[in-house]
C-alpha cells in the first residue's frame, strides 16, 4: 500500500517536471502579465496592448524562421542583417510602389537564405560560420545600397505600420498569421517532418533517403524570407530606412525567444507556440522594467536570467 | 524459501538488488525485482524485448536511481550517483548501445578516463597505443588503434568495449548483449574471456537473446517478464524450450514450434535478377564484388567481420559511393552513391548501426516508421495522418512493437523494439530489393521468428532479399544461396544443398588460410 502510493508520488513528480518544462514559458507569460496588472499603472489599456503587440511583431517573425534553422540543428545569425538589407531594398524600390518594393525585399532575404543554405548543405560549412559570413556581408551590402538613414514617405507603408482592423494593428495580425502558417508547415507538411528528422539525426535521415540538402536550403530560405518581412514591417512602423541600426542584435533576441520557448538547440524539435510565448515573455519583461524606470542593463540581466532558466529546464529534460 | 523460484540465493553475492522498482512515464520497467550477482559465477539475464533487462543493468550501475528498493554491494548498502561511481567501485559495464566516443581513436576510447600520463602530466600516447594494440590482439582483433572508433564496424566496436571492460580491475563485469554483432570466432574469444573472469572470481552478468550461447558459459539464469522476475536459479536442468516458455509466459506446447529459426529457405525465384551489382570497387574495402539477386530469392552474404559485407550493402544502397561498378534494379541502371536514387529504384537498406544511422531518437515511433515512405503517405506535400496511422498500426501489431503509444519517442524504447521500428520503416516502403544488415540483432526469440516469417513472405511475393547475419544458423536457414566474401572480394558461392553451416565455415576458413 505504502509502496504503491510512493510509486504514485514519484510518477507525479516526473509528470510535474515535464509539465513545467512544456508549459513553463506560458506560465511565465501569465504570471508576468498578472504582476503587471497589479503593479504597473495603465497596463490594462487597449493602447498599451497595441504598443506591446507592435513591438513584439518583428522579433516574433524573425524567431519563427530562427526556430526552423535551430530545429535543423543549425542557427541563422544573418537575420538582423537581412532586416537591414530588406529596409535598404524597400527604400530603393519604393518608387515602383510598395508591393513591388516589398516583393524585392523578400526576394533579397530569400537569396541570402539560399546562400546560407547552399554553404551549409553543399559546401558543408558549419551553420554558425556560414550565417556569420552572411551576417557581415548582408549588412555591408545594405549599407552599400543605402549609405544613410532615409525617410519613407509612402501612404501605403505608413498604413501598414500604424493601421489596423478593429483596433488590432496589422503588424500583430501578420505576425499571428505567420505563426499559424509556420506551425502548420512544421506539423503537417512532409517538409516539416523531414526537417525535424534531419535535425535530430542527420546520418539516419540521409540513409532513410531524405532530400537532406533541399530541406536544409528550404529552412534557411524560409528564415531569410521571414527576416526580410520583419524588416519590411519594422521599416513601415518607423517610417524610415536605417540600415545601420535596424536589426542589430536581432539574432540574439530571436534565439532567446526560441530557446526560452522550449526548442532545444540540439535540433529535432520545434515548438512554435513556445516560440511565440518566448517572444512575448521577453517583450513583457523588457516593457515592465522600462515602465518602472530601471536602467537598460537590468533588462539585459533579466534576459540572461530567463535564458539560463530555460537552458536549465532543457538540461533536466535531457537527463530525465 | 528453498522452493521460491523468484528469490535469489544470497550466499557469495557481490552485487544485490532488493525489490527494485523503476517506472517510466507509461511503463513500469522494473516491478520489485530482486537479483544477485555472485563471485565466480556467470549469471544470464534474459527476457523478451522490453522486459526490463537493460533497465535493471542501468539501475545496478547508477545510470538510473531506483524509485524504490535497495542495492547492496560487497555487503554494504550503496547508492551510485553516476555510472562513474559504479565504475570506480569496481563494476565494469558494456551497455547495450555501444557507448564509446565515436570520434576519438580506438586507443583513446580504451583508456577513456584513465589515460596513462607522462612525467609532464600529458597523455602518454605511445604507451596507450602500444597497450591498446596488445589488449586487442589478445582478443584477436587487429585494427589501427589510432583510427577513430567510428570507422570500425559495430562488431569490432563491441570488441573494443569488451577490451575496455576487462582492462580495468573489476569485481563485477556486466555485459548487455555483447554478442549481437559478433561472428562465431569473436564469440568464442568472448567466451574465453568470460571463463577467465569467472576463474578470477569475478561476478559476470550476461544478457543475450541467443539462448544457445547461454549453455556454454552461464551458471545461473534470471528470467524477466514485463518488469518482474519470473524465475531465478541454476541454468543446469532448464532446457531451451523451458526458458522460452518462461520468457513468453506461455506453456511449452505452444512454444515448441517457435524459437527455432523460422526461415523456410525454399523459394521459387524468377529467372531475371531483380538486383545485379556488378564489379563494385571501393578503395581499401571492396575489390570487384558482384552479387545478383532474383525476385523471390534470399541471398546471404557470408564472411568475417571486416570482410566487406556491410560495405557491399551500403554501396548498393547508395550510402557509400563506389569508385567503380554498376547497380541495376529490374533492368534499369541506378545512379550509384545516392541514397534517394537507390530508394526511388526500390532498394531499401536496414543499416547495421541502428543507433547512429538508423533511428531518429527524438521522433515518435510513428514518425520513424513513416519517415522513408513519406512521399507515398502524403498528398501535395501535406502529410496524410490517417494513412500513416493505418500503416503504423499494422506494423506495430505485426512486429509486436512494445511502446506505450505510437507517439512515444523511439529513443525511449528498448533496444530490440528500436530494431523492430527500423524494420517497419523499410517494410513500409514496399521495396523491390531489401538489404538486411543484421535484421534480428537484439530481437527476442518470438519476434525473431515473426521477422523471419515476414521476410519469407515478402520473398514469396517476389521481393529480392540480401541478408547479412553474424548468426550462422540464421544465414544458412534463411538463404537460398550464400555468397562468401573475404577481404572485400567474393571467394565462394554456396548453392542448393551446399548451403550448410559446415560448408560456410569451411569456405571462410579455407580462404582464410589461402590468404594468410
Ligand atoms: N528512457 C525511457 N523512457 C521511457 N520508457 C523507457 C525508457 N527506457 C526504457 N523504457 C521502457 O522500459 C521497458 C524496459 O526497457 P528495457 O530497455 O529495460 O528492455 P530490455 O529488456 O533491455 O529489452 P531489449 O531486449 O529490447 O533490449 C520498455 O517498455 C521500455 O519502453
Ligand atoms: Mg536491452
Amino acid at each position: 500500500m505504502t509502496e504503491l502510493s510512493l510509486r504514485g508520488a514519484e510518477l507525479d513528480k516526473t509528470r510535474m517536471v515535464r509539465l513545467l518544462q512544456d508549459y513553463g514559458v506560458y506560465a511565465g507569460v501569465v504570471v508576468l502579465f498578472l504582476v503587471n496588472v497589479v503593479v504597473t499603472p495603465n497596463f490594462v489599456s487597449a493602447e498599451n496592448f497595441r504598443t506591446q503587440a507592435v513591438q513584439v511583431a518583428p522579433v516574433l517573425i524573425v524567431a519563427l524562421g530562427m526556430a526552423l534553422a535551430i530545429g535543423s540543428e543549425g542557427v541563422d545569425l544573418s537575420v538582423g542583417s537581412v532586416m537591414a538589407l530588406s529596409t535598404s531594398l524597400i527604400s530603393l524600390y519604393l518608387g515602383y510602389g510598395p508591393w513591388i518594393a516589398i516583393l524585392v525585399a523578400v526576394l533579397g532575404g530569400m537569396l541570402v537564405g539560399l546562400a546560407n543554405g547552399s554553404l551549409i548543405a553543399f559546401v558543408g560549412v558549419q551553420p554558425i560560420v556560414a550565417t556569420l559570413a552572411l551576417m557581415v556581408a548582408g549588412r555591408g551590402l545594405a549599407l552599400v545600397l543605402l549609405p544613410q538613414l532615409k525617410d519613407i514617405r509612402d501612404p501605403g507603408m505608413a498604413a501598414l505600420g500604424s493601421g489596423g482592423v478593429l483596433g488590432i494593428p496589422y503588424l500583430a495580425l501578420i505576425a499571428a498569421a505567420l505563426a499559424v502558417a509556420v506551425a502548420f508547415v512544421v506539423r503537417r507538411t512532409t517538409f516539416g517532418r523531414r526537417l525535424l528528422a534531419i535535425g535530430d539525426s542527420r546520418p539516419a535521415a540521409q540513409l532513410a533517403g531524405l532530400p537532406v540538402r533541399r530541406v536544409l536550403i528550404g529552412a534557411y530560405v524560409l528564415s531569410g524570407a521571414l527576416a526580410a518581412l520583419a524588416g519590411v514591417l519594422a521599416t513601415a512602423r518607423l517610417t524610415a530606412s536605417d540600415p545601420t541600426s535596424l536589426g542589430t542584435l536581432m539574432e540574439l533576441s530571436a534565439i532567446t525567444a526560441v530557446v526560452v520557448g522550449g526548442t532545444p538547440l540540439s535540433g529535432g524539435r520545434v515548438r512554435i507556440g513556445g516560440t511565440v510565448a518566448g517572444a512575448v515573455l521577453i517583450q513583457l519583461l523588457t516593457a515592465t522594467l522600462i515602465k518602472h524606470d530601471l536602467p537598460p542593463s537590468w533588462t539585459q540581466i533579466a534576459q540572461a536570467v530567463v535564458i539560463v532558466a530555460a537552458v536549465y529546464a532543457a538540461r533536466e529534460r535531457g537527463k530525465r | 524459501m528453498s522452493q521460491d523460484h523468484t528469490t535469489p540465493v544470497r550466499t557469495g553475492a557481490v552485487l544485490v538488488a532488493d525489490e527494485v522498482t523503476k517506472a517510466f512515464p507509461g511503463a513500469l520497467a522494473l516491478d520489485r525485482v530482486s537479483f544477485a550477482a555472485r563471485a565466480g559465477e556467470v549469471h544470464a539475464l534474459i527476457g523478451e524485448n522490453g522486459a526490463g533487462k537493460s533497465t535493471l543493468i542501468k539501475v545496478l550501475t547508477g545510470v538510473y536511481a531506483p524509485d524504490a528498493g535497495t542495492l547492496t554491494y560487497g555487503g554494504e548498502p550503496v547508492r551510485f550517483g553516476t555510472p562513474l561511481d559504479a565504475q570506480h567501485a569496481g563494476i565494469s559495464t558494456i551497455y547495450q548501445e555501444v557507448n564509446l566516443v565515436p570520434l576519438l581513436s580506438v586507443a583513446r576510447n580504451l583508456f577513456l578516463g584513465r589515460e596513462p600520463r607522462t612525467r609532464l602530466g600529458l597523455i602518454d600516447f605511445r604507451r596507450m597505443h602500444r597497450e591498446t594494440d596488445a589488449a586487442l590482439r589478445e582478443l584477436g582483433v587487429r585494427v589501427d588503434v589510432t583510427r577513430p572508433l567510428r570507422s570500425l564496424g559495430v562488431g569490432a566496436q563491441q570488441m573494443v568495449a569488451l577490451a575496455r571492460a576487462v582492462a580495468v580491475d573489476a569485481r563485477v563485469v556486466i555485459m548487455d548483449e555483447p554478442t549481437s554483432s559478433l561472428e562465431p570466432r569473436e564469440v568464442r574469444t568472448l567466451f574465453g574471456v568470460i571463463r577467465m573472469l569467472r576463474e578470477r572470481g569475478i561476478a559476470v552478468v550476461y544478457v543475450s537473446h541467443r539462448l544457445d550461447e547461454l549453455y556454454e558459459v552461464c551458471d545461473a539464469v534470471t528470467v524477466l517478464r514485463d518488469g518482474r522476475v519470473v524465475h531465478t536459479g541454476p541454468l543446469a536442468g532448464l532446457d531451451r524450450l523451458r526458458l522460452v516458455s518462461l520468457m513468453l509466459g506461455r506453456d511449452m506446447g505452444e512454444v515448441r514450434s517457435e524459437g527455432a529459426t523460422k526461415f523456410s529457405g525454399d523459394h521459387d525465384p524468377g529467372t531475371q535478377p531483380v538486383l545485379s551489382a556488378e564489379e563494385l570497387s571501393l578503395r581499401h574495402t571492396l575489390h570487384g564484388v558482384s552479387v545478383r539477386v532474383r525476385p523471390g530469392e534470399v541471398v546471404g552474404l557470408g564472411g568475417l567481420l571486416g570482410s566487406g559485407r556491410s560495405e557491399t550493402a551500403k554501396a548498393i544502397a547508395g550510402a557509400l559511393a563506389p569508385d567503380s561498378g554498376r547497380v541495376v534494379v529490374a533492368g534499369a541502371p541506378v545512379r550509384t552513391g545516392s541514397t534517394p536514387a537507390a530508394i526511388r529504384a526500390g532498394i531499401s537498406l536496414l543499416p547495421e548501426d541502428r543507433k547512429a544511422e538508423g533511428i531518429v531518437p527524438g521522433l515518435s515511433v510513428r514518425e520513424n516508421i513513416a519517415l522513408a515512405a513519406l512521399p507515398a503517405l502524403s498528398r501535395f506535400g501535406l502529410v496524410d495522418e490517417a494513412r500513416i496511422d493505418a500503416v503504423v498500426d499494422t506494423f506495430v501489431r505485426r512486429l509486436r512493437i512494445k511502446a506505450s503509444s505510437p507517439r512515444q519517442r523511439v529513443g525511449e524504447l528498448s533496444g530490440g523494439n528500436q530494431q523492430k521500428v527500423l524494420l517497419a520503416r523499410w517494410l513500409a516502403m514496399q521495396p523491390k530489393v531489401l538489404l538486411l544488415d543484421e535484421p534480428t540483432r537484439g530481437i527476442d526469440v518470438g519476434a525473431k521468428a515473426e521477422v523471419q516469417g515476414l521476410v519469407d513472405e515478402l520473398a514469396a511475393d517476389g521481393l529480392g532479399v540480401l541478408l547479412i547475419s553474424s548468426d550462422m544458423e540464421e544465414l544458412v536457414e534463411g538463404s537460398d544461396r550464400v555468397v562468401v566474401l573475404k577481404d572485400g572480394a567474393v571467394v565462394a558461392e554456396l548453392t542448393g544443398a551446399d548451403v550448410t553451416e559446415d560448408a560456410l565455415l569451411h569456405a571462410i576458413a579455407a580462404t582464410g588460410e589461402a590468404a594468410a
